[in-house]
């Protein structure tokens, strides 16, 4: 934004972005930038608002609050929450594809990859007049869409069945041809919601050539929603970690991996491991809260009610309004931050009824190492500041 | 019907014996249920008094053949299918060749219809073909022309709209009312109406294009009703429900004229013996021009990027925007070209009627042009012009059956059990084709051959 060269390095740049359904806040004030010609890999445990940022992004929700910025290579720049939906795609050329799969499950597939190509038909055929008397410029333009979908059909393995309607596809090669279809409106910008659901691990590497292939031949820049982080892993380049719609970490997979927010938000660290870092911190209402599964993370003042003082202060944010909001203590990295809090505050527990509970127990074992990230951690206002004091200590849990 | 009682537990028993029992079965609920509905019947005397009329005879009657019936239907038409299901079970599966009728079904069907007016004459006279040519020949090919303007918003973009017949009206009133005031010839004034009943497809489009599925339809429907009451109320320019009468006939593009009075009246420029039927042959192939250029039209726009977009649309909108189709547009165009053809069809109607008013354009044709739709199979050209002839052809056929009066004796009036034939001919269509007549999809393009799409695939839109 402030200087030229920076704002033209990433094709997405989503500032402040803010996405409230009633009283539920599916994106709380996130921001992050999304570099052309890379991967950025958009990952977090189900319900953490992934899907409904890919919603917005291609106008298929308004946010509430927010700015969505895309820079196209040839430096016209469109701000995506104003323009409406259909236009997204067509003039600011972001594709996506869908979660659950949405094809034209009764043409063919030549016919999907032809429907794409809807606009750039459109006014060959001179917006169906010429088209409607034969004229030869449309039957050019025709010829040439058919070569263009052919093309994408080879990428994507799917030649042979060019003449089969799409709804006869096994699942993976449905989503193949999502993503063909998606490539053949020509975009800058490729959002794919979890394209590696449900695939087995030889379709799953096909994936993955087919991705890089797009990301190395076409300079398309992809946006990835993915649970299997194999496929995360293997290909991004730049991971952001969304836990109820707040921004957990964002860097390289390397960095990502090892984040301690991330690892317990998300990365495989499994109950039993969350439960012993809790119980070393002396968490009992938190452990009875896993234990008796996610039903908790809605509604506010629940069992995590006592992690409710130190944790909201710590990851507060600006709506005011706002009735209903996910529990705080349900939110596994704020667990962590949690951690870190309850320690800073242990000294004035005993003025503090919410902290009760970690006073008894807790006897630190690294005291030293602990009250600096404490500090930080109590020190914060921010929610991006907030990340940082975790961030800052990476596998000093593992 | 289909049904066998207690096919299980009786697996020992012999087709025959388990056959005897159901009758017995049959025989006593069919008993039990028409005991009052024929057994007894109330009627007036010669005084005005009400007395019950015992018909136990007929009763009786009834009950045997609903026993026999069910006696021979167990015992041995189900056998028999049971065996020819599992014959072709064990035949090794031949890939149909479609016999040479499918295969030219277009061709073929053309051709007929060009020459029907040519047989008709030479079987029945000029006078004897006007019937034919008339009630049946031009009466379907108005239906054919609607319902293929229908299946654009339907069958293609898949729309709901149960309103079509309002566009229809404003195409036959269009035409009667410019017609009658300013004298404008037939060939000026099609194109004049059918943009008249665009405009108001796309009126109409506007304020629903944010409703779906039942909601639209219910819009729709009341546009239909607006339409005709504005027609029957608005007496200053539509003359309420007395209608308009005198609208001019067609010429032949100015060339010959087909009024008596006229110089150039056809009979005396061509020096033949006067007669009405050339009036009707001539609209009758004027109405397969008409049905031709819709079809053709609907053809080309299939294959045209606004056609796949209407398909895509009944597919599935969000993906549709998702790609970057405007779908406002794509469906206020699919609109606009259904209400135009509706157009077409409303002036030709005027035409050739040379009166219209509003009872002409009530729910029940919106109703019976969709039936014709759904019943042909969406989207399908050649089902939807079979189902055109079997829904208008029957129900014109039905008033000609005076044999029927020799079965069930001279007071049984056909007529008036039209509908009730015509609604169980849908609902047995509906069970033995639920996708109507043609269910399969016909892609708009290919890279190695053209395969049709079942219709399990397609969908039949939501909006
Ligand atoms: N249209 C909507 N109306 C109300 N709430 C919604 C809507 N869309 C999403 N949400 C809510 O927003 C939250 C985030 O949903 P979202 O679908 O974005 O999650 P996700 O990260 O994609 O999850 P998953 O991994 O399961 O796909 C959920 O709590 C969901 O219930
Ligand atoms: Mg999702």
């Amino acid at each position: 934004m402030n200087a030229q060269a920076s704002a033209n390095d990433f094709i997405l740049q989503v500032e402040h972005l803010s996405m409230k359904f009633g009283g539920l806040v599916a994106i709380g004030d996130l921001s992050f930038q999304a570099r052309r010609g890379e991967i950025t890999a958009l990952i977090g445990p189900n319900g953490a608002g992934k899907t409904t940022v890919f919603n917005c992004i291609t106008g298929f929700y308004k946010p509430s609050e927010g700015m969505l910025t895309l820079n196209r290579r040839d430096g016209s720049t469109y701000l995506l929450e104003r323009l409406p939906n259909h236009e997204i795609p067509a003039r600011a050329k972001v594709a996506r594809t869908f979660q659950n799969i949405r094809l034209f499950s009764g043409m063919t597939l030549l016919e999907n990859l032809l429907v794409a190509q809807h606009n750039k038909l459109m006014k060959a055929s001179g917006y169906t007049f010429l088209g409607l008397f034969g004229f030869p410029s449309y039957r050019q333009a025709s010829a040439e869409s058919i070569d263009l979908a052919r093309h994408w059909l080879e990428k994507a393995d799917l030649v042979d069945r060019a003449d089969d309607p799409a709804g006869d596809l096994p699942y993976g090669a449905q989503r193949r041809l999502e993503i063909a279809r998606a490539m053949c409106t020509g975009p800058e910008l490729l959002c794919l919601d979890e394209p590696a659901a449900g695939l087995n691990p030889k379709e799953s590497a096909a994936l993955n050539d087919l991705l890089m292939d797009i990301k190395n031949n076409t300079g398309t820049s992809i946006l990835l929603i993915e649970h299997d982080m194999s496929v995360v892993m293997q290909i991004s380049d730049h991971v952001v970690v969304l836990e109820y719609g707040r921004k957990i970490s964002d860097g390289n997979p390397q960095s990502v991996r090892t984040d301690p927010r991330v690892i317990a938000a998300y990365l495989g660290v499994d109950d039993e491991e969350v439960e012993t870092v809790l119980t070393e911190v002396g968490d009992e209402d938190v452990i009875e809260q896993l234990d008796t599964g996610p039903d908790s993370a809605h509604g506010p003042g629940n069992s995590a009610s006592m992690m409710a003082g130190p944790v909201s202060d710590s990851v507060e944010h600006a709506d005011e309004g706002e009735r209903v909001t996910v529990s705080k203590g349900a939110s596994k990295a704020a667990q962590v931050d949690a951690r870190a809090a309850s320690i800073a505050s242990k000294p004035q527990s005993a003025a503090k009824p919410a902290a009760k509970s970690s006073a008894p127990k807790t006897a630190p074992k690294k005291p030293a190492a602990k009250a600096s990230a404490a500090k930080a951690g109590s020190a914060s206002k921010g929610k991006e500041t907030a990340a940082k004091p975790t961030a800052g200590k990476p596998g000093g849990r593992k | 019907m289909a049904v066998t009682v207690s096919s299980e537990r009786d697996t020992v028993a012999t087709p025959i014996q388990r056959a005897f029992r159901e009758a017995l079965y049959a025989g006593a609920i069919s008993l039990g249920l028409f005991v009052l509905f024929i057994g007894l019947r109330t009627d007036q005397n010669i005084s005005n008094e009400l007395i019950l009329v015992q018909r136990w005879g007929l009763l009786a009657i009834v009950v045997i053949a609903v026993t026999l019936g069910r006696f021979v239907y167990v015992a041995y038409a189900v056998p028999a299918m049971e065996r020819s299901k599992a014959e072709r079970a064990q035949a090794p599966a031949v890939v149909a060749e479609p016999g040479f009728l499918k295969r030219n079904f277009n061709r073929i069907g053309l051709v007929v219809l060009l020459l029907y007016p040519i047989a008709m004459v030479l079987l029945f006279g000029f006078q004897g073909s006007l019937k034919w040519v008339d009630n049946f020949g031009i009466q379907i090919l108005i239906y054919v022309m609607l319902a293929w303007g229908l299946n654009i918003v339907i069958g293609l973009a898949g729309l709901l709209d149960l309103g079509y017949v309002a566009f229809y009206a404003v195409g036959a009133y269009a035409y009667a009312l410019l017609g009658t005031h300013f004298g404008l010839s037939f060939w000026i004034l099609l194109p004049a109406a059918g943009c008249m009943a665009a405009f108001w497809g796309v009126m109409l489009g506007f304020p629903v294009l944010r409703l779906r599925g039942d909601y639209l339809a219910i819009v729709t429907l009341a546009f239909g009703e607006i339409i005709r009451l504005v027609l029957i109320n608005w007496r200053e320019v539509t003359n309420g429900s007395a209608g308009i009468s005198g609208i001019p006939k067609v010429s032949f593009f100015g060339l010959m004229s087909f009024n008596v009075s006229d110089p150039n009246y056809i009979a005396k420029v061509l020096h033949i013996a006067q007669s009405g039927a050339y009036y009707k042959i001539f609209l009758y192939y004027l109405a397969l021009a008409l049905c031709l250029l819709t079809a053709f039209v609907t053809i080309r726009l299939r294959r045209l990027p606004v056609g796949r977009a209407w398909e895509a649309l009944r597919e599935d909108e969000i993906a549709c925007r998702s790609l970057g189709i405007n779908t406002t547009t794509t469906k206020l165009t699919a609109f606009a070209t259904g209400a135009m053809f509706g157009g077409f069809a409303g002036s030709f109607f005027a035409a050739r009627q040379g009166f219209v008013s509003p009872e002409s354009f009530v729910f029940l044709e919106s109703a019976i042009i969709l039936a014709i739709v759904v019943l042909g199979g969406m989207g399908s050209l050649g089902g939807i012009a079979v189902a055109a002839l079997v829904m208008i052809g029957g129900t014109e056929i039905l008033r000609e059956l005076d044999f029927l009066k020799a079965v069930f004796g001279p007071d049984f009036t056909p007529e008036l059990y039209r509908m009730l034939l015509f609604g169980m001919a849908m609902v047995i269509v509906m069970l033995w084709k639920p996708r109507g007549f043609v269910g399969s999809r016909e892609p708009t393009a290919f890279l190695k051959e053209r395969r049709a799409v079942s219709a399990s695939f397609t969908k039949e839109g939501h909006g």
